[in-house]
């Protein structure tokens, strides 16, 4: 498959056309990753707003970061960000982790997601790989209560030592939610 | 023989508090510092003190009232957020920015860059006791917030901008400040730099204080001019150019070591090349409209609503929030004062973002700190904290 590529590339030969077979795109970055990891480990791949996004599972999301992150093909060394998401109705994937991978070199973005359940909230840290994980993580337990397995200090970060929930999940309502003078019912029919 | 045992004395840690309400912290951050003697042996952050909980109140604004959120985290350059923010809501509703409105931000999210190296360098100086620079650039910031208020109206919070385009064009006395501002401005810019670039006493002071090397700051996730320090031409608004950044002719400076010296290098550099672009987009400045055709997103002019009746509807609506987006989920970043500032945006066809995440510069490589300081004096670390330019509102959101 490396072949043709090479060919065409000595056949135009000029600047111009230099870079285009090197350039990646989403499709070859997915045909690298169902390489690396097997076709199935990726789900629900989708390119919303042209950043490739895919779905994985908690067993292998150390795996595949980590192999990225010493990857010579796609270089996706840089962890933009990663942030908890709360989805309290779909039944045994209510919690979310979304990690935003960006290779400087070849100026490409990977979006991974992965969905687990509320009851057994326990992800792989990454801190491992990337020191800059550390604090997200910690965000991510302060905010959603999950719980990153092998972090070296997993306390909350942004609010106080002595709650006893975490805030930014869909149950806990921005206002109280025992007052009546400030109802939905007639705003934004 | 009873000779005092010096040794264990010698080795007793003093635990020193850096702040959370320190003068020389430039914000409310905690650094516990284990000290032997005048050197740092360990340090632990502590943040939150000014945590307001962003992104659980935007999980119940509608996208316009949001904009008031953004511009209070860094609120040293307020409408780069703002137009970041603004930019997000774009890329998911699909709404194209006349070239004139892109121009016309371009313009501010320079001049806010500008601003907040500005009072990062200055009180760098202040830190190593000079007073002098800081005094000279802040009459200039000053100046900017002018040129600010004759744009928008507010000069801090600037709540700058509309989804879909700028919220008046630029005023024939906006124009006029900023091409008075853009004469008056590199003189003093010239001799702040004659200050302290050769400076001795600045220069025994910055030069290999905290530094950090290319491949920790990558690890560390640092970006814009702390991570440009360290010799990697990373900047956003080349790699992924939003708002027209393609059409302008400008260069990215970078450091070599990544110690605090170079950070300010880098700053003052960053100042010159912004003001090349604002010249360029002034300059070039194309005629048109300055916001988009979309009525259901952009709020109609003031005027417009006391005697169009289209006008006052689309007025109610959006202001009542009852537009709706799309579903999808959009990551959009923008070159902030102090790095990458991204916004990542999930939407479920409803009001309000279903999840809005906010990466923060700040959040991400404060983490570094205490790293960077170990093995120096107290007086070193204060110079390196100050050079990182942490911004507490963006550190906590």
């Amino acid at each position: 498959m490396a072949d043709p590529i090479e060919e065409s590339a000595a056949a135009q030969a000029t600047a111009v056309a230099q870079e285009d077979p090197n350039k990646l795109t989403n499709a070859k970055i997915l045909a690298r990753l169902q390489e690396l990891f097997g076709a199935e480990t990726f789900t629900d791949v989708e390119e919303p707003y042209g950043l490739l996004t895919a779905t994985t599972t908690r067993e292998r999301i150390h795996e595949i970061i980590q192999t990225l992150a010493g990857e010579q093909d796609l270089k996706m060394h840089f962890l933009t960000t990663m942030c908890g998401v709360h989805f309290p109705e779909s039944e045994g994937k209510e919690l979310s982790m979304v990690y935003h991978l960006h290779s400087l070199v070849n100026n490409v973005r990977l979006r991974l997601k992965i969905f687990f359940p509320i009851a057994d909230p326990v992800v792989p840290t990454l801190t491992d790989v990337y020191a800059t994980a550390n604090w997200m993580e910690r965000e991510a337990y302060d905010f959603y209560g999950i719980i990153f397995q092998g972090h070296p200090n997993l306390i909350r970060i942004l609010n106080v030592e002595d709650m006893d929930y975490h805030p930014m999940r869909r149950e806990y309502p921005l206002e109280d939610g025992t007052r009546e003078d400030k109802t939905d019912l007639f705003f934004g029919r | 023989m009873n000779v005092p045992m010096l040794n264990d004395f010698s080795q007793e840690l003093t635990t020193l508090n850096l702040g959370p309400t320190h003068p020389a912290t430039h914000g409310i951050f905690q650094n516990i510092l284990q000290m032997d003697g005048e050197r740092i042996v360990s340090g632990v952050p502590t943040i939150g003190y000014i945590h307001r909980a962003f992104e659980k109140i935007a999980e119940r604004r509608p996208f316009y009232q949001i904009t008031p959120l953004t511009d209070r985290m860094n609120y040293c350059s307020s409408p780069i957020n703002n137009m970041g923010w603004h930019m997000t809501v774009e890329k998911l509703l699909g709404v194209t920015v006349p070239k004139r409105a892109q121009y016309m931000r371009v313009i501010m999210m320079e001049l806010a860059r500008i601003a907040d190296h500005l009072v990062c360098n200055g009180i760098l100086g202040v830190d190593t006791g000079a007073f002098t620079g800081f005094l000279y650039v802040f009459e200039e910031r000053e100046n900017i917030y002018e040129i600010y208020e004759e744009v928008c109206g507010s000069r801090l919070t600037t709540n700058m901008g509309r989804v879909g385009g700028m919220e008046r064009d630029f005023s024939d006395v906006a124009i006029q400040k900023l091409r008075t501002w853009l004469k008056r401005f590199p003189d003093v810019m010239r001799e702040f730099e004659k200050l302290f670039n050769r400076n001795r006493i600045f220069m025994d002071r910055t030069i290999d204080v905290g530094g950090i090397t290319a491949e920790k700051a990558l690890n560390y996730g640092f970006t814009g001019p702390n991570l440009r320090a360290t010799g990697v031409d990373y900047d956003v608004r080349v790699m992924n150019p939003y708002s027209s950044y393609d059409d302008f002719d400008f260069e990215i400076p970078v450091g070599t070591k990544g110690d605090t010296y170079d950070r300010y290098l880098v700053r003052n550099a960053e100042i010159w090349q912004s003001l090349r672009i604002i010249e360029q987009a002034l300059e070039n400045l194309p005629e048109g409209p300055f916001h988009a055709d979309a009525p259901h997103y952009y709020l109609p002019p003031k005027q417009a609503v006391y005697k169009n009746m289209e006008a006052l509807i689309y007025h109610f609506k959006i202001i009542m929030g009852e537009i709706e987006a799309p579903v999808g989920e959009v990551y959009h970043s923008v070159e902030g004062g102090n790095g990458e500032l991204g916004f990542y945006l999930i939407s479920d066809g409803g009001r309000t973002p279903y999840r809005l995440h906010f990466r923060r510069p700040c959040f991400i490589y404060y983490q570094a700190y205490p790293e960077m300081v170990v093995g120096q004096s107290l007086s070193d670390a204060i110079l390196t904290l100050s050079s990182m330019n942490v911004i507490a509102g963006e550190l906590d959101a």
